[in-house]
């Protein structure tokens, strides 16, 4: 995968965090994720789609996730609430809105949030195109950002 | 001063709403959508409205050209992750009044609504 696609996620989730939670994110290598389970028991999944299409997930293990949200919303939410799903889904759709932004005079748009709760879960998206694993180290612990984007099949075509 | 917080997300109208308080506004309705704001807005009769962009059934975009046609007045914040130069200048052209990027930082939002009300309270 292109690496100026993974780039924005990777500086966009340290500046939403540190901007909402004052929570500094240390971001290590990437990886290429093999199968579709997902990374951890807690997921913020958006689809993108126009120029670029494909899925970011935000994951993160419940008691990270119910620390995070601790700091975003000064509430300690239990993970089956609706009010810790909604935190969720909204640090995930700061992160893919304000990634989106780099990709300037490209039409890309994002989905509705949507959130999942529980042990190995699987989110799966197109088998075509290959997620990356951007791993993040937080004093509220580990979380791992999935990036599974390419540019669409016209703009494919056209290049 | 009566401000309607217009966001799907009620953790991001919590978080606006704890900003309002802080500035000494307590008259403040919520609706979860553009056409929920819509529906709520003859009988609130806000004096100002904080917009999200995406949401389900009607986004702010929607909400803003809709609201305009029957007023022209009351001064419109989108609060948004749509952070393109082209989306800004989308907006202001619908009739938004400031424009706020999440994320944002409680003095952020507070220093725009402030700045918003002082504008309109001039033109007035």
């Amino acid at each position: 995968m292109d690496a100026t696609l993974i780039a924005p996620f990777i500086s966009s989730i340290q500046h939403v965090f540190s901007t909402m939670f004052q929570l500094p994110v240390e971001v290590g290598d990437p990886s290429i994720k093999k199968g579709s389970e997902c990374t951890h028991d807690v997921s913020g999944i958006i689809g993108m789609s126009g120029e670029f299409q494909g899925s970011v997930v935000l994951s993160m293990p419940g008691d990270t996730a119910v620390a995070v949200v601790s700091l975003f919303t000064g509430e300690k939410y239990d993970t089956n609430s609706e009010d810790f799903a909604d935190a969720v889904g909204e640090i995930i759709n700061m992160v893919c809105g304000n990634a989106k932004a780099a990709f300037q005079r490209k039409n890309v748009s994002i989905s509705c949030p949507s959130v999942v709760v529980g042990p190995k879960h699987r989110v799966s998206s197109q088998s075509d195109i290959p997620c990356v694993l951007i791993p993040c180290t937080t004093d509220c612990g580990e979380l791992v950002l999935e990036v599974a984007i390419k540019p669409a099949a016209t703009e494919a075509a056209a290049a | 001063m009566r401000i309607m917080l217009i966001d799907d997300s009620k953790t991001m109208r919590n978080i606006q709403k704890s900003v309002l308080k802080q500035l000494g506004y307590s008259e403040i309705e919520e609706a979860c959508d553009g056409q929920d704001a819509l529906s709520k807005v003859a009988a609130f009769q806000p004096d100002l409205c904080l917009v999200d962009w995406n949401m389900p059934n009607m986004d702010g975009l929607s909400f803003v050209k809709a609201f305009r046609q029957q007023n022209k007045t009351t001064p419109l914040i989108m609060v948004t992750t749509e952070a393109e130069k082209s989306r800004v200048i989308e907006a202001i052209k619908a009739g938004v009044n400031n424009y706020v990027v999440k994320p944002f930082t409680p003095d952020l939002l507070s220093e725009r609504i402030t700045e918003t009300l002082a504008k309109a309270a001039a033109k007035a």
